[in-house]
């Protein structure tokens, strides 16, 4: 019983990390209809810019914040300079410079950085909860994802930019129509995934420890666990990331050996992807024929 | 008329040896090798998920660019060329035959990777072409009946899981073990070795075993599995990013098995750090180098001296990088051998010299710790050395063992 | 009575002359001399250039098969690698474990993908856009992960050495030219089957689906077949070439096979053209020679200036070379014809038949 409570409590520590991730991913999706495979590779490297800060004397929330505003223009000046070009291209087009984008930031992270493992410090002490089931450090990062849930919901919801940024995304014509800087919600859109995907790396850099491929394997299953709970709902990403996560402990556990774990969890999801093919929390995605 | 032909002949006998003395000091070459230069290949992965092991390649050019700047080689600069093969075996197989067949090196030196160097060395021994020195610790390397022209270095997984069973069977006979392994040739090799090892009473002793993919960003939940089978003891061989995940998660959920780490991630300042000092008491590991950040090291002259060609030589690496270490013995073992194959720069007379070197004793290497090779061991490091953690540094106990490989 | 416009019927177009020769007789001549060319070019080339377009045309074989399914048929797939890996494996575990010569494995890879690929269509039906993406994704993440399960089949992490095949003793050529000339046949093979089946009729059911779905199953096209067949073809075309590609590098291992090979295939795709068949050779030539150009400039970060060279790619020419080129082609054809009327067909199609 013991180890079964562990393993859902790990499952959940991990889940946490990929639904922060998911997060950016559901961001861009609902601001500009695309999937960004490089949102991983994007938070790794104002993971790096915030170790750069630290390690150059500023307190860790002076770094944190300064990232956040650095990151938030970056993802500004993205969108603008690298996507803008492909954005009435064909998706694929767009696809293909976004994973240009993974390969350019992981490459710069390598040779700025080298590949060689650092450590990241954490805001939250590391003090074992519960009986060794969960360290405050874990939660602690469940913590600040439900916050930018909150944050992030209550933004759609509740502000006029997260509405006019739905309109944008929704009918970009239309929304021109009503007086809405098209454009600019866009890059807004990009600018806060981006630096979400900060936040997540920051969280999760002591965690995880900090080097160019970080963000590789929790992309992959920040992509699953967003498009599991449905990629256009923010609730769904953080639901599925961490239903991702504690799968996959309790597929590597009891079900099969561990050499078949990554199979399993992915095949599992999939077929709950069969019996709802929009995810959890998802809205069927209309085409106008 | 006798006086002319007389001076005809001298002549003629003079210019006859003058001429061949030349030839002799000429030397013979094979592709690659001149007067002036030796060309040598070499393939590494500086992009793709192994890219951590690229500076084994960037220290091994910054060494022969300083060799090259003290006068080369019997006066022969170094050519080295590498090539990025991103740990994939197809690439691996173009890169080599560019190498080999368009760039004309004279050998591959170094080249990265277990499947990548299974890729080729068929090609290369069909082409007789010497694959000097392979960078992976798997045991194929060293089998001079069926593949003359391949030798390893590194003193294979294996051998030091092995060494690991030894203790174990000795100290802690009655142990339950668990097993933290990469799912690739790396973490197999050591699973495979513990159980040689151990012999027959391998499947009584191992009692579970968790693996992970390089795409796992944690191996907590592996941990937590292991833990909940009941084992005493640990063999975490993992890279060092998982390493210092493991060491932490054991302390964390309260497990104290007696806990052998892989020589691959023991780094003071980059594992052991990163895990936190507190947690890795007890650890025990294995070495044939001298990790560079531990204090033990920093006052030695051979440090020092290795610390000033990082800073000169490599600046671009990280002076907290073990691998950076491993490149520069590597890179010294060849320039031993080049030295001692003096104008005959042939293949087979490359393969030779290496096939030759007797307890030569390199700066990095742990104290005890020397290469030797033979005509029928082509394994020149077979010698690693046990180690305890302590908090602070690595306290080395016991002698150096001499293990081959099986 | 007069027509107001003249209306063209395909044997017009195909009656149009030009220097007393009809134009399809012209296209078969040029087709004929570049495949002449194609044939000599080994022979002016040392091994390993011969080596290197050999591995071209199979990159570009695999990735007609994805031209297959994300160009005429709109569904994304990240997961192509697998099907390589499946044709690679068929291909190696028949040498290694039972002998069967080379050239008779290539047959038993293609049915193998091909049923694969119709297995995994089905359930694929199902799911859009990024859905698509994932389940092609978790096709080949999954993929190394069983090879290295299944071991004894597999040889496991270790992978497997093959023997190196041997040409026909009569011909007196070498190894590198032999396997060369009998991957360009199948990829001239591969592009006849391509064309054949995208001009006609099962092309244009699937331009329908991509384009119209809804429409084309009201007009009776039974979706459901002609996207699982699409599926089914485009993963036998990439585990033909897989199956070559084991056969001319003589190892496969699960480290082959990694997610970044099915993303390769991706970006040779939209970098040839998506819907096109002669963008597959073009998405060969990209995948095979800009990260080694890149390597060549950068020691530093070789990859940064690939992924540059993507993004620069995607910009110029957002359709592909040839999905940009190609129109601009026919359109400068036109020009030289003034006669020909507007093709008849959808511009991928007028396209297509240009090459």
């Amino acid at each position: 019983m013991h180890q079964l409570l562990q393993q859902i409590f790990s499952g959940l520590a991990a889940g946490a990390i990929y639904a922060s991730l998911a997060l950016a991913l559901v961001m861009i999706y609902r601001a500009t209809d695309l999937v960004n495979f490089a949102q991983g590779e994007m938070a790794m490297f104002s993971t790096y810019m915030a170790w750069t800060l630290v390690n150059a004397g500023l307190p860790f929330w002076g770094a944190f914040i300064v990232t956040l505003l650095l990151s938030f223009l970056g993802g500004m000046a993205i969108e603008r300079v690298v996507i803008r070009p492909v954005e009435n291209a064909p998706v694929l087009a767009a696809v293909v410079v976004t994973i240009g984008l993974l390969l350019i930031f992981n490459s710069l992270a390598g040779w700025i950085y080298t590949y060689t493992v650092q450590d990241f410090p954490s805001p939250f002490p590391d003090r074992p909860l519960l009986g060794a089931l969960i360290t405050t450090r874990d939660l602690g990062v469940i913590g600040m994802t439900l916050v930018m849930l909150i944050l992030l919901f209550a933004f759609f919801r509740f502000t006029a930019t997260g509405l006019a940024m739905r309109a944008a995304a929704q009918n970009p014509a239309s929304a021109r129509l009503c007086g809405i800087r098209v454009g600019r919600m866009l890059a807004i859109g990009w600018g806060l995934a981006a630096a979400i995907g900060a936040t997540a790396g920051i969280m999760v850099a002591p965690v995880l420890f900090l080097d160019p491929n970080m963000m590789g394997g929790v992309l992959l299953y920040a992509f699953a666990g967003a498009l599991l709970g449905g990629i256009t709902s923010p609730v769904g990403a953080v639901v599925g990331g961490l239903i991702v996560g504690v799968t996959e402990n309790l597929v590597g556990t009891y079900l099969i050996a561990s050499q078949l774990k990554l199979t399993v969890a992915l095949a599992l999801i999939i077929l709950v992807l069969v019996l709802r093919p929009n995810g959890l929390f998802g809205t069927a995605i209309v085409r106008r024929m | 008329m006798t006086m002319k032909r007389t001076i005809v002949a001298a002549l003629s006998a003079a210019g006859l040896a003058l001429a061949s003395g030349l030839a002799l000091a000429a030397g013979q070459y094979g592709p690659g090798a001149s007067d002036s230069e030796i060309k040598i290949g070499n393939t590494m992965p500086y992009s793709g998920p192994a890219s951590a092991y690229g500076v084994i390649g960037k220290t091994e050019a910054g060494y022969f660019a300083m060799i090259n700047e003290q006068g080369g080689i019997n006066g022969r600069k170094i050519n080295f060329i590498s090539r990025d093969d991103g740990y994939s075996p197809p690439k691996t197989v173009e890169q080599v035959r560019q190498l080999v067949e368009q760039d004309q090196v004279l050998f591959m030196f170094s080249p990265l990777g277990t499947p990548t160097n299974t890729a080729i060395h068929g090609y290369l021994n069909d082409n007789k072409v010497p694959q000097l020195f392979v960078a992976s610790g798997a045991d194929q390397w060293n089998d001079p009946k069926r593949y003359p022209w391949t030798m390893g270095w590194l003193p294979s997984y294996g051998t030091e899981a092995r060494i690991y069973a030894r203790y174990i069977l000795k100290n802690l006979p009655d142990a339950k073990i668990a097993v933290l392994y990469q799912n690739d040739d790396f973490g197999k090799d050591y699973l495979n070795g513990l159980r040689d090892g151990l012999g027959d009473k391998a499947a009584k002793m191992i009692i579970a075993t968790q693996s992970y993919e390089t795409t796992d960003p944690t191996v907590d939940s592996q941990i937590v599995a292991l833990q909940g089978s009941g084992a005493d003891v640990l063999l975490t061989a993992a890279i060092p990013k998982y390493a210092a995940q493991a060491i932490r998660k054991v302390y964390d959920v309260g497990w104290k098995p007696t806990h052998f780490l892989t020589s691959v991630s023991n780094s003071v300042g980059t594992v052991m750090k990163s895990a936190g000092f507190e947690k890795g008491v007890g650890i025990i590991s294995a070495s044939f180098i001298k990790d560079p950040t531990d204090p033990q090291w920093q006052d030695t002259p051979e440090y020092k001296e290795w610390l000033a060609f990082m800073k000169k030589y490599n600046a671009s690496a990280n002076t907290a990088d073990v691998q950076a270490a491993v490149g520069y013995s590597y890179a010294q073992t060849l320039v031993d051998v080049l030295k001692a194959s003096g104008d005959n720069l042939t293949r087979e007379n490359v393969m030779k010299e290496a096939a030759s070197l007797h307890n030569l004793a390199l700066p990095m290497l742990l104290p005890g710790v020397t290469v030797s090779t033979s005509a029928s061991d082509f394994a020149p490091i077979k010698q690693m050395q046990l180690q305890k953690f302590d908090g602070t540094t690595w306290k080395l106990f016991g002698e150096v063992i001499s293990a081959s490989g099986s | 009575m007069t027509k107001s416009f003249p209306v063209v019927a395909p044997e017009r177009l195909a009656g149009d002359r030009y220097a007393g020769v009809s134009l399809r007789a012209w296209r078969w001549l040029a087709a004929l001399v570049l495949i002449a060319l194609a044939a000599a070019l080994p022979f002016a080339l040392s091994k390993y250039q011969v080596f290197e377009l050999t591995m071209v045309m199979i990159y570009a074989i695999a990735v007609l098969g994805l031209n297959i399914l994300t160009g005429y048929n709109g569904q994304i797939s990240l997961g192509h690698g697998a099907f390589f890996a499946a044709g690679a494996y068929t291909t190696a575990i028949l040498m290694h474990r039972y002998g069967v010569p080379y050239w008779a494995t290539v047959p038993p890879a293609a049915l193998i993908s091909f049923v694969l690929g119709v297995l995994f269509g089905l359930p694929a039906l199902r799911f859009e856009g990024p859905y698509l993406a994932l389940v092609t994704l978790a096709m080949a993440l999954a993929m190394p992960q069983l090879l290295k399960y299944f071991d004894t089949w597999t040889g496991g992490v270790q992978g497997i050495n093959l023997v190196k095949p041997m040409p026909p003793p009569g011909l007196g050529i070498d190894r590198d030219r032999w396997l060369y000339l009998l991957v360009l046949v199948v990829l001239l093979l591969a592009m006849r089957v391509a064309a054949n089946m995208l001009h006609g009729r099962t092309g244009r059911a699937l331009v329908a689906i991509r384009d119209h779905p809804i429409a084309a199953a009201a007009m009776g096209i039974n979706t459901a077949r002609y996207k699982t067949l699409a599926f089914g073809t485009s993963t036998l075309f990439t585990g033909v070439a897989g199956a070559l590609a084991a056969i001319v590098i003589g190892y496969v291992s699960p480290e082959s096979y990694s997610l970044f090979l099915s993303i390769s295939f991706l970006v040779g795709s939209a970098v040839g053209g998506i819907a096109t068949i002669g963008g597959a050779i073009v998405g060969g030539l990209f995948i095979q020679f800009v990260p080694n150009l890149a390597n060549d400039i950068s020691d530093a970060a070789p990859w940064a200036l690939y992924g540059l060279a993507m993004l620069l790619f995607m910009y110029a020419m957002p359709r592909g070379v040839v999905g940009t080129l190609g129109p601009w082609f026919a359109r400068s054809m036109r020009q030289i014809q003034p006669h020909r009327a507007a093709c008849a067909g959808s511009e991928e199609e007028c396209n297509g038949r240009m090459l």
